[in-house]
């Protein structure tokens, strides 16, 4: 069976606990280097006084596609842009719901405009004066998924490179428990739809259930799988950090996995 | 630039907002120039403003099956749905193409976080309280998951919240998996529910109007918020296709300000042009546009210009937030839906509210209701963040 989609990988951008950017990822995962400590996600593309002022989720979002795109080498401005989340900022949820029940006439005007889902590709867009589509996702806990599937489709049918950015904030407050998700982690994947020949080809192609994800044999990997649903990811970046040739499933909606055959150039 | 696209066949849509339950009650309620916008009595400590209300919300719970989904997000959800014979098109499509390939792609700015903001009113030692112990609920894509749930769909399944472009940019969504094979039909549209979220949100930009909202009017003061669902039924034309059809759209962003649009509307411009490439049409086609007017200051002059400079004065324009309020993400649907039927009854609605042109408005601007064929139609919707949409929308045969 053919796939249904297939395309090319042509920048990473990752930050996890302990690995604040691909490189340092690629380091652990093979075996060079241990976790180091928690570092502030660094968003060299935002201007310093966003920088400074951001919230964690844009901060993140930020850093990942930052160092996808500065890998792909393309010019930010013209690309099209999906960015997945499950929850958004969920520190500032979490803001916003105890000022409500509280005192609702003082919400603060910035953090209500920064409480959309998508600020982070707002302030994406902004920064890089990028006039092209811009797209703000969930796909619950299968957001990275549902996102993968949506970005490879943008890039497919209109012909165009695309860049994905999926991210998740830890929880806060009385809204953490309810989203389970214990730390921050995001993933950024620049997708062309045009052969490359030093590029990673994914032949992606949606198939019915879901397989659930197995899990890779790196503690500090899966322990970062479960504490993010952005961190489904996990499973791929892994093969694309180790350079192999494989198949895998990930989660892309209820009763709906896409398979992904990760095919590296020779 | 895009190419032109094949168009789809919208087999079913429905709306429900302040206006009424379903289409016919949104057509009587626009041919008799009747507003659904009310002085403001939503929640504990109500602002002074006036909202567009769905009258009897509050006594319809979900059905036992879809209890755990239970809030007023979802609520509004299923009250449309049970619409214009909206379910059982959604059921057919399903018998028709197998479970797996009908998506749902639906658009909404806050979800259901009305119930996680109720959650915080009544913490329980710091914790959600039991009943609103729903994972579920406490999630953006919590109306997605609610409607594929509800139709047992197992297709892609996405929320699209990118503001108030949110329930327009998902029939963009649907276009690109259909045109690619991989699904053969999707449940397109959104839902937005009065929160405290948008209203104290809203009214901390000072962007709220303390009057029914206006737009276009020289002194308007601000929007009025709405609540609304709306769903339509995408699949590919075929020979019997009879209904209406999306025919193209466009996407952009501003790159501006994440709370005010660009000066010269760049974005709304750019999803504009778009829209008519992949339509294979030129302005000089477009017989009505339904305008995203929300009567804010910058948004209404924006694009008042844009339709001064861009359409001929025989393409008619108009807002419909004087009758409904802006529905944030919802807005897409239900002025799609409003827009489909201005095809369907040969009807141009009036720019409610507005008693004093903006002097900015060409003459496309129809302040009253007008009865005239529409063959080809736009609908404009713009979000927070510079985000830019625009539909288009045709009957069968056109363009010819």
């Amino acid at each position: 069976m053919s796939a249904a989609l297939s395309v090319w990988v042509k920048g990473i951008g990752l930050w996890a606990p302990g690995a604040a950017n691909w490189a340092a990822f690629c380091a652990v995962v093979g075996g060079r280097e241990a976790p180091g400590d928690d570092a502030r996600p660094v968003a060299e593309v935002l201007p310093p006084n966003e920088r400074r002022r951001a919230p964690e989720s844009v901060l993140l979002a930020a850093a990942a596609a930052g160092e996808a795109v500065r890998m792909s080498g393309l010019d930010a401005a013209t690309l099209p842009c999906v960015f997945a989340s499950a929850h958004g900022d969920q520190t500032i949820t979490d803001y916003m719901c105890a000022t409500l029940a509280g005192t609702p006439t003082e919400l603060s005007p910035t953090k209500f405009h920064n409480s959309v889902h998508n600020a982070p590709v707002g302030y994406w867009t902004i920064a890089t004066h990028c006039h092209a589509s811009s797209s703000a996702v969930s796909g619950g806990e299968t957001s990275f998924g549902a996102g993968l599937l949506e970005a490879a489709t943008l890039a497919v049918a209109d012909d165009q490179d695309v860049l994905l950015a999926s991210y998740d904030i830890a929880g806060a407050g009385p809204l953490g428990e309810m989203t389970a998700t214990t730390g921050p982690f995001a993933v950024a994947l620049v997708l062309s739809p045009h052969a490359d020949i030093g590029a990673v080809r994914l032949d992606i192609t949606p198939a019915p259930g879901n397989s659930g994800s197995s899990p890779t044999g790196n503690a500090w990997l899966d322990g970062v799988a479960a504490s993010n649903p952005s961190a489904q990811a996990i499973p791929l970046v892994h093969a694309l950090a180790l350079a192999r040739s494989t198949a895998l499933r990930v989660a892309a909606a209820r009763e709906l996995d896409i398979h992904v055959d990760v095919e590296v150039a020779p | 630039m895009p190419h032109p696209m094949p168009p789809l066949s919208i087999r079913a849509y429905t709306a429900t907002s302040a206006l009424g339950r379903g289409l016919d009650a949104h057509a009587d309620a626009l041919l008799a120039s009747r507003g659904g916008l009310e002085p403001n009595d939503f929640s504990s400590a109500p602002l002074d403003c006036w909202i567009g209300r769905v009258a009897g919300l509050e006594e319809e719970p979900l059905p036992p099956e879809l209890a755990e989904w239970e809030c007023r997000n979802n609520r509004l959800a299923w009250l449309a749905l049970r619409q214009d014979g909206f379910i059982d098109a959604v059921r057919d499509a399903r018998e028709r193409y197998g479970a797996s390939r009908v998506a749902v792609l639906l658009g909404t700015s806050t979800s259901s976080i009305g119930a996680t903001e109720e959650g915080y009113r009544r913490l329980d030692h710091g914790r959600m309280p039991a009943d609103l112990h729903r994972p579920v609920l406490h999630t953006p894509h919590s109306l997605a998951g609610f409607v594929a749930t509800a139709f047992d769909l197992e297709g892609p399944c996405l929320t699209v919240a990118t503001a108030c472009s949110s329930s327009a940019k998902v029939f963009g969504n649907a276009e690109r998996m259909i045109r690619l094979g991989l699904i053969d039909a999707a449940v397109v549209g959104g839902t937005d529910t009065l929160c405290d979220s948008v209203l104290f949100g809203f009214n901390s930009l000072e962007l709220v109007s303390g009057e029914p909202c206006r737009p276009f009017d020289a002194n308007r003061g601000g929007i009025s918020i709405g609540e609304a669902a709306g769903f339509a039924l995408l699949e590919r034309v075929t020979e019997d296709t009879t209904g209406p059809m999306l025919i193209g759209y466009g996407e952009a962003s501003d790159a501006h300000h994440m709370s005010t649009p660009h000066p010269e509307g760049l974005g709304a411009d750019i999803a504009l042009r778009d829209a008519l490439a992949r339509a294979g049409i030129e302005a000089g086609d477009v017989d009505y546009i339904n305008l995203h007017g929300t009567a804010s200051q910058k948004n209404d002059e924006v694009e008042a210009a844009l339709v001064a400079r861009s359409f001929p004065a025989t393409t008619r324009a108009s807002s419909t937030k004087g009758f409904t309020g802006h529905t944030l993400g919802a807005a897409g649907i239900l002025e799609a839906a409003i827009t489909l039927l201005a095809m369907r009854d040969g009807r141009i609605p009036g720019n409610l509210g507005a008693t004093t042109p903006d002097p900015l408005c060409g003459p496309q601007m129809a302040w009253t209701s007008e009865q005239r064929e529409v063959r080809i139609a736009l609908s404009n919707s713009f979000g927070f963040g510079g985000n830019n949409a625009c539909l288009a929308f045709a009957q069968v045969g056109e363009p010819a």
